[in-house]
This record gives structure tokens, C-alpha cells and sequence, in this order.
């Protein structure tokens, strides 16, 4: 079929024509409610037949801990944290993601490459190079991003987890304290996202909407590419 | 981000590559040896050995976890935290960085494991150019010669035995660093490699490098800090007599 491709130079001994699934990414800045959707979507998706295959950052089995335990340290740099994270992604896409394609499955992914190029090109990492890292993802059926002001993520942060030191981005010292430093770092990561959106497609989300409409849009976007259970042979 | 060669330090920075039994360790060490005597502060750091990633990698490796792309991504991982924190604030300080394999080694492995040749060289953009990078230079089979524990010594990775070259252990170890020898071969040119006739004696080779050394020495600081008491040599002189055999 050839349906799928890598963006650049792919993976070793990967035929992306062999792949049949789907590849659905929700993306966003942190707190914009993507675990939310992830979970009704699956929901969703798995009522109307489809095999559903959930993954997210730092959920492999290789680098996740490393990463976690990296990241309660004081020494993890820039470039370390991007390839780190780059590395986490790759074992996630060659044996979580990649099979589950093979297998006909619908892959949800909790962000992809594109969250991960906004973390590293806001911390000072050269866009060509991040891009060039990443050229061996694979190219998904859909991007949805769900965007934010930055004023509603600071609201919702407030009410849920709270701030915290990485989605504050406090490693870059922009501000004297959790808020000022989570309002610069949201800041430019959502201006990163927003380069990005013409560029590799995004389908955007107003995520300032209730999550039942939100919910409705997504579904809709999803709707044409899917087939679904009761009209397949 | 600077990206190679774009750095400008007032250290330096020698590294040696080279296959498993090459010797270029025990080069470097006297190097060290040498520098040190001569009043340089010295850094050394080494392939594969950040404390924020060996854990991942040895599990990785032991558990037979790894594709040629996370191999190839753990250890770039493992070398940029090394290059933030080990490499490039010494040489900002003026230090000589001493690095056992830098990013040829990579280069070399990732492409034999079938990596894009393009994609690895721009995955280590990040790393500082090196002031001179030695390729002690030998035949795999000179190499097994020196590699010593025989054949239980080889190990899964390094025998490129997860490329399912050959079943036996030693066949494959002499193909996947064949292909690797191969490999530094063609980057001599590339990057400028200076290569060392690593069949020679170790004293020839160390008196060539010393030579060669000396000429990129021009101006640089020497930051060793000469101690009142030498605490090694006083450790050494009050060890009881009956313990020194």
C-alpha cells in the first residue's frame, strides 16, 4: 500500500509499506487536558471496533526510568535531555508503535516528535539538528493539536497539579519563581508549536472549548479515515 | 548549540580511537602521564560512562534491548552528558581534556550496524571538534591477539553478534570490527583523522604522539596545581613493609 513514510531517513530494516494502522497524535503544552481526550478517544474508537494502542513520553521500557530518575537531578543539560528523550521515543516507536501498525492497530499517541522539538529548540538547540534527530519518526495519519492560551493553562494548572519545576521550565531560569517561569516557558513553547503548524499539518483544536466539544471536533477529525467494524468484510 | 568546529576554547582537547585491543587506553594513560609531569591539568573521560545514563545502557545491553537506533541514540545521550559536563567546562577553563573514543567511534559502529552514515554524523553535532583525534590503526586479527581472556571476553554488543552476522561469537567479532576498521579507514580523510601504527612498540608509538602533541601544546595554560604535600607518594612511603610485595 505505501501508506506510511518516514519524514527522512528511517529506521533500519523497517518497510513502512508493511504497515495497515493508524497513527492518531494529540499534541500540546502541558496542561491543555490531552490525557483526558486520550481516554475518551480510546473509549470511543475501541466501541466502534478498532484495537486501540495507548503510549506516551517516558513510557518505555528501555529509557523511562532513567529519564524520570535523570530528571530528579540537578546535572541533566539541554542536549542531554533532548537525546534522552529522543532515545525514549525511538524504543517506543520501534516496539511499541511500529508492531501495533503492523498488527492493523489504532495508535493514540500522548505527543510525538513535535513536543519534543519545541523542548529542544526553546532550550537553545539548533532547529536543523533537532529536525535532522528526528528524521527517522514516522509520518502519523493525523496531528491534532489542541492549543491554549496561555492564560487558560495557568488556570488549569492552578486547579489540578499545580506548578512544577520541568513544565515551569525552571532549568532555563526565566523568571524568579514557579509562575513567572512557567508563563515565559509556556510562552515560547506554544510559539514553537505554532511554527510548527503549517509546516507538518496540524489540525488544530481550540482547547479553551468543554472537553464534550472538544471531544466532538476530535471525533470528527477522526471520522473519514477510520472504517469502521460493521462495514468491513 | 554550537555544532563542530564552530567552538572556540582556550584547552585542548586529544582523543584516541581505534578497535578493542588497539591500545590506544594504555597510549592515552601514559599521555596523561606525561602531560601531568609537565605541569597541564588534565580531564579524562571516557566512552560510555555518564553516571545520569550507564544504567540505562547496561540494562539495555544486558537484557538485549537495543536496536541499532536506540544504541545508537543511548550512547549520544550518554557522550552529550559527558560533552556539558565533563568536556567543555575544562576546556573553557583553559584544561586539557583527555576523551578514550569520541564520536568516531560511533560513526563507525552505528554505520556498521546499518544506521545512515548522514543521519548519525549530524545526531553528534553538538560535540567540540578535537584539537587532534589519534587512530591507533591494527589488523582485527592483531587485535583478538591482544584481547586478553580469550574468547569469554567477547561481548554480545561488541561482536556484533545482535547483527546475526555469524553464529559463532569469534567469526562475528571478526567481521563487525572488520566492518568497523573499515570504517575509521575511510573517515582518516574525512575528519582529519592522525593515524598511528599501533603494530609498532608501545614506546615508539607513545614518543610519535608525544611529538605530535607538543606542536598543538603552543600557548596553552598550565593549570596543574603543584601541591605541598603529595598525598599519593606519602600513602605509598608509610605502607608497612610486609604488605609490599
Amino acid at each position: 500500500m505505501g501508506r506510511f513514510a518516514f519524514y527522512g531517513q528511517g529506521l533500519p530494516a523497517v518497510e513502512p509499506g508493511e504497515l495497515k494502522g493508524k497513527l492518531v497524535v494529540l499534541e500540546g503544552t502541558d496542561g491543555v487536558g490531552r490525557s483526558t481526550h486520550i481516554g475518551l478517544l480510546r473509549e470511543w474508537l475501541e466501541s466502534r471496533g478498532h484495537a486501540v494502542l495507548d503510549t506516551g513520553m517516558t513510557r518505555s521500557a528501555l529509557a523511562g526510568k532513567g529519564l524520570k530518575a535523570a530528571k530528579e537531578g540537578h546535572t541533566l543539560g539541554g542536549v542531554t535531555m533532548s537525546l534522552f528523550y529522543a532515545t525514549d521515543f525511538a524504543d517506543r516507536l520501534e516496539n511499541e508503535m511500529i508492531p501495533a501498525l503492523r498488527a492493523g492497530f489504532v495508535v493514540l499517541t500522548d505527543r510525538y516528535t513535535f513536543s519534543l522539538m519545541a523542548r529542544a529548540t526553546v532550550r537553545g538547540a539548533d532547529p536543523q539538528w533537532v529536525k535532522g534527530v528526528y528524521e527517522f519518526a514516522l509520518k502519523p495519519d493525523i496531528i491534532v493539536y489542541l492549543r491554549a492560551t496561555v492564560d487558560e493553562l495557568v488556570t488549569r494548572v492552578v486547579q489540578t497539579s499545580g506548578f512544577n519545576y520541568w513544565e515551569s521550565g525552571m532549568d532555563l531560569r526565566l523568571g524568579e519563581d514557579l509562575y513567572d517561569s512557567f508563563v515565559a516557558y509556556q510562552t515560547r513553547l506554544l510559539a514553537a508549536f505554532d511554527h510548527m503548524t503549517a509546516e507538518y499539518d496540524f489540525q488544530v483544536v481550540d482547547a479553551s472549548a468543554s472537553i464534550q466539544t472538544v471531544s466532538d471536533q476530535i471525533k470528527d477529525l477522526l471520522e473519514p479515515m477510520l472504517i469502521p467494524a460493521s462495514a468491513a468484510s | 548549540m554550537k555544532t563542530y568546529g564552530k567552538h572556540r576554547f582556550p584547552g585542548r582537547l586529544f582523543v584516541v580511537e581505534g578497535i578493542d585491543g588497539s591500545g590506544k587506553s594504555t597510549q592515552l594513560a601514559l599521555l596523561q602521564k606525561w602531560l601531568e609531569s609537565e605541569g597541564y591539568g588534565t580531564f579524562f573521560s571516557e566512552w560510555n560512562s555518564s553516571a545520569l545514563v550507564r544504567d540505562v545502557t547496561r540494562r539495555g545491553k544486558k537484557k538485549r534491548m537495543l536496536t541499532p537506533m536506540t544504541f545508537s541514540l543511548i550512547h549520544a545521550t550518554d557522550f552529550a552528558d559527558r560533552t556539558e559536563q565533563q568536556i567543555i567546562p575544562p576546556l573553557k577553563a583553559g584544561a586539557l581534556v583527555l576523551a578514550d573514543r569520541y564520536v568516531y567511534t560511533a560513526f563507525a559502529r552505528d554505520v556498521a550496524r546499518g544506521v545512515n552514515p548522514g543521519w548519525v554524523r549530524n545526531l553528534y553535532q553538538f560535540a567540540v571538534k578535537p584539537t587532534i583525534a589519534f587512530y591507533f590503526r591494527i589488523s582485527v586479527e592483531q587485535a583478538m591477539t591482544r584481547i586478553v581472556g580469550g574468547r569469554d571476553a567477547i561481548k554480545y554488543y561488541e561482536a556484533g553478534m545482535d547483527r546475526q552476522l555469524s553464529g559463532d561469537i569469534e567469526e562475528s567479532f571478526r567481521l563487525f570490527q572488520g566492518a568497523i576498521v573499515d570504517a575509521y579507514d575511510s573517515m582518516v580523510s574525512e575528519f582529519g583523522l592522525v593515524v598511528i601504527d599501533a603494530s609498532r612498540s608501545i614506546e615508539e608509538q607513545q614518543a610519535e604522539m608525544r611529538r605530535i602533541v607538543t606542536k598543538a601544546l603552543t600557548g596553552a595554560r598550565k593549570t596543574r596545581i603543584r601541591r605541598w604535600v603529595d598525598l599519593h607518594s606519602m600513602a605509598r612511603a608509610s605502607r608497612p613493609l610486609n604488605q609490599a610485595s
